[in-house]
């Protein structure tokens, strides 16, 4: 008897790319209504004031976008993953105050020391909410819900009022936040530098393999032979890290730090990253997608800052974008799904 | 004799109060492919779960190779050659076939990136080998349940497993996809490999398997050559007990129609289905997996909008894609995919059973615990639910008596069509009868019912008429002494209409 099963006759390849197609666009087209809602947006207000594309205005929009981008990266991995990281603000404030009283209480510290030592605290935090979910089983929500509120609470405790300015900061780093290579500012060209490296693991790796993996189904994750736990834990401290150079860079950016720096910034990440596409489900989206949300949602608070709109309106149309991001999604999903098995009755037939 | 590939060797394994496996011996040889039977309980799956490495035996070892092996985790048994195909998936859906296939184990490049290219060409090389048409890059949400078995095959074949294990590889599959899937296991065994074959279709452990172990509330009853061993006997080892006919189906006053459809069509997926089902009468609706057959019960259920023709309840016609008005105008569906569809695995058994009856039960839309409590062991008793606790969560019982909690679940609703999906799958051979029995009564009592199932001996024993699908089509009516194996298999296949 051979070895090999009997052969089917090979389908015509047309069908085949025909139908990958079709699912492919429908999953890129996430991306790609993305960057038209940008357009649309951009082009509009630019229409209704121009000064909305001045080399100022472009660059305040990169200054703001790259911290919620690099917090969006982050992000994206833990949500990819099928977990949430809701202490990252707290993580940012907490870092930021340190990264300022390192330089305040120790003149002349090298600053890539500072940052470094930033970039670790932050992980020991994510490394906290890491062994909490992947070891101690409980859920991320409840976990880093807790560590929100305990690592704020850490940071009045230990700021104790105090506020540190941009004098007790050295000129170099300072210039981190606000200088600009070739008309880009430094802190969105790190941003940019991190999304792609983040992309390029998350797609060429196994163990970003992985992460969608268990996103996309946990127990079959197990069975694979993946190491649940493990990859989960390392999920969480690169997000903690990320949030640790997203603090020391918050400081950089704005000179003044108090107890209360980057309050509330966990929901701010958690809209870019699903407005971007990425499921909350966890199994699929990329970081692109989170950063490109992450900008679209700059621009609009940008543009309704032009535009003299109320700014309570801004938070309006923060919800109902998500809203709409999570209501497109699920459409296109059950579109897919029914899509797919029309094709397979077919092609059964 | 060369020393098995691997081995259990007298292993034990409990969970809680429950000894799922009692001293348990079992080996599968170089080209050997061994059936495990045994009904729904008696420590199949956990069985299996000991050779995967997902866990470990309480007592006794596994030995590969004759020595000694400590599987901590899936990765260990894979490691040593073992290869498992789960009863239920175990895919990712977001992630395309390649990636499904090749998870964990992708070829890299210099640098320890994956190497996508080396993913596809192998992927696509053992797609070709198992000879099925899957693109390696379709994402698996949305494919077929016998497709996404084929990706487990492949999965298993990619890391040229020396034992595959599979843990009811057919419960989803029909006709040629059994066909192919048994031309791919005996291609296996004659390269060298064991298999371990587990399935409730005895036919198919006659058909493949050379050599059977018979498990019987966790212990080895039996262990030797299929071939000397008839159906019955085999039956007997398994239950301990005669079983006299396995589809007791009564005489029953066939009354007037209940359910008329009408021209249904839902578009892509079956076209112009017209029948009947009366009162004491159980049709059957045969046919393939994918046939369109369930998807039928679903659009006359109102899960899915009907996109032509009609469906009337005793002269009344429903309105489309309504679940709550099927219900009230008296539609039960026992869903396929109980896990999924049909009970609420978390919940409690009693909970599960008076799920659609709950606006009944409350008063003043309070639910009283005592009301639910009642209902439900009533129920137990009159299905003969074999349980520990009510309260115990549904998920706790084996796949018969789960079935029994849908059941009782839908006719607490008392409903006058009952739609059955697929009645007996998963479930052995003794609740199997009882299932069997069960409906047979209802009918008996006027009950409609409609019965979805892929197993032929289930629809000639249990149908008073046959209605066959094949793509999406109805191809044939059959009277009880018109169908037989033939005639339905014809019909199911596509031959009677080219005949006709």
């Amino acid at each position: 008897m051979s070895t090999d099963a009997p052969a089917v006759p090979v389908a015509p390849v047309l069908e085949e790319r025909g139908a990958r197609g079709v699912v492919e666009l429908i999953f890129r087209v996430r991306e790609l209504g993305l960057l038209v809602a940008l357009a649309l947006l951009v082009g509009g207000t630019y229409l209704a004031e121009p000064r909305y594309l001045s080399a100022q205005n472009l660059r305040d929009i990169g200054l703001n976008v790259a911290l919620v981008a690099l917090l969006a990266v982050g992000q994206t991995v833990v949500v990819i993953s099928r977990n949430i990281d809701l202490s990252m603000g707290s993580v940012l404030g907490f870092t930021a105050f340190a990264t300022g009283s390192l330089f305040a209480d120790h003149p002349g510290i090298a600053i890539p020391l500072v940052i470094a030592i930033s970039v670790a605290i932050g992980a020991g935090f994510g490394a906290i909410n890491g062994a909490l979910v992947s070891f101690g089983r409980v859920p991320s929500l409840v976990v880093t819900l807790g560590t929100l509120y305990i690592i704020r609470g850490a940071d009045f405790a230990w700021a104790s009022g105090r506020q540190i300015n941009a004098a007790d900061m050295p000129d170099k780093f300072l210039e981190l936040g606000s200088n600009s290579i070739a008309g880009i500012p430094v802190l969105t060209l790190i941003a940019f530098a991190v999304m792609l490296v983040a992309g390029f693991y998350l797609r060429s790796y196994r163990s970003g393999r992985e992460l969608y993996a268990i996103g996309s189904n946990p127990d079959a994750a197990v069975l694979a032979g993946i190491r649940v736990g493990r990859r989960v834990f390392g999920a969480f401290v690169i997000s903690g890290a990320l949030a640790g150079l997203a603090g020391a860079l918050y400081a950089a950016r704005f000179g003044t730090i108090d107890a209360a720096a980057g309050t509330g910034q966990e929901l701010a990440v958690v809209s870019a990253v699903v407005v971007g596409g990425v499921a909350i489900f966890g199994g699929s989206g990329t970081v692109y997608g989170a950063a490109l949300g992450a900008l679209l949602l700059a621009c609009i608070s940008s543009s309704l800052a032009v535009l003299r709109v109320n700014g309570f309106w801004e938070q309006a149309i923060i919800g109902a974008l998500l809203l709409a991001a999570i209501t497109i999604d699920r459409l296109l999903a059950l579109r897919v799904t029914h899509l797919l098995q029309r094709r397979s009755a077919r092609r059964a037939g | 004799m060369a020393e098995p590939i691997i081995a259990l060797e007298s292993a034990s394994k409990s969970y809680g109060a429950v000894r799922a496996v009692r001293g348990a011996s079992l080996s599968i040889g170089a080209g050997e492919v061994r059936a495990l039977v045994g009904e729904n309980g008696a420590g199949k799956s956990s069985i299996v779960r000991l050779l995967a490495g997902v866990q470990r035996p309480d007592r006794g070892r596994v030995l590969v190779d004759g020595a000694p092996a400590d599987f901590n985790n899936p990765t260990d048994a894979r490691d040593a050659g073992v290869a498992v195909i789960y009863q239920e998936p175990t895919l990712f859906p977001d992630l395309s076939v390649a990636e499904n296939v090749m998870m964990g184990r992708q070829p890299l490049t210099t640098g320890r990136r994956i190497d996508r290219r080396a993913v596809h060409r192998h992927v696509t090389d053992l797609l070709a080998r198992l000879g099925v048409r899957l693109d390696p890059d379709q994402p698996v949400r949305g494919m077929s349940i016998a497709d996404q078995q084929i990706v487990e095959i492949a999965k298993a074949l990619s890391f040229d497993a020396r034992v595959l294990i599979m843990d009811e590889p057919t419960a989803a599959l029909s006709g040629n996809e059994v066909a192919r899937l048994f031309s791919v296991v005996e291609a296996l065994r004659d390269r060298g490999a064991g298999v371990l074959f587990i399935s409730h279709r005895l036919e198919e452990v006659f058909a493949i398997c050379s050599t059977v172990t018979v498990l019987r509330d966790g212990e080895v009853t039996h262990d030797g050559p299929t071939s000397p061993l008839s159906t019955d006997e085999l039956v007997r080892k398994m239950v301990g007990r005669e079983l006299s006919q396995l589809f007791p189906k009564g005489e029953a006053q066939i009354g007037e129609t209940v359910l008329k459809v009408s021209r249904l069509t839902r578009e892509g997926v079956f076209v112009d289905v017209s029948f009947e089902v009366r009162r004491g009468e159980i049709v059957a609706l045969a046919g393939l997996v994918g046939a369109g057959r369930s998807e039928v019960a679903r659009a006359i259920f109102g899960i899915d909008r009907r996109d032509a023709g009609t469906v009337e309840i005793g002269g009344r016609e429903l309105p489309n894609g309504s679940p709550s008005a099927a219900m009230g105008a008296g539609i039960g569906l026992v869903p396929e995919d109980r896990r999924q569809q049909g009970l609420v695995m978390d919940l409690s058994i009693e909970r599960n059973a008076t799920l659609t009856t709950l606006g009944r039960l409350g008063r003043l839309g309070v639910i009283g615990r005592g009301a639910e409590r009642r209902v439900a062991a009533d129920w137990a008793q009159r299905l003969q639910i074999k349980l520990h606790d009510l309260g115990d969560p549904v998920g706790f019982l084996s796949g018969g008596n789960q079935q029994k909690v849908v059941l009782a679940k839908w006719l607490a609703t008392e409903p006058r069509l009952l739609i059955i999906d697929e009645p007996t799958r998963g479930i052995d051979v003794g609740t199997k009868a009882e299932v069997h029995r069960l409906m047979s009564e209802l009918a008996g009592q006027g009950l409609a019912v409609l019965m979805i199932s892929s197993e032929l001996p289930e629809v000639l024993g249990m149908a008073d008429r046959v209605l066959v699908m094949h793509e999406g089509r109805l191809t044939a009516e059959l009277d009880r002494d018109e169908a037989d194996e033939e005639s339905v298999v014809r019909a199911a296949t596509g031959q009677r209409g080219l005949a006709a």
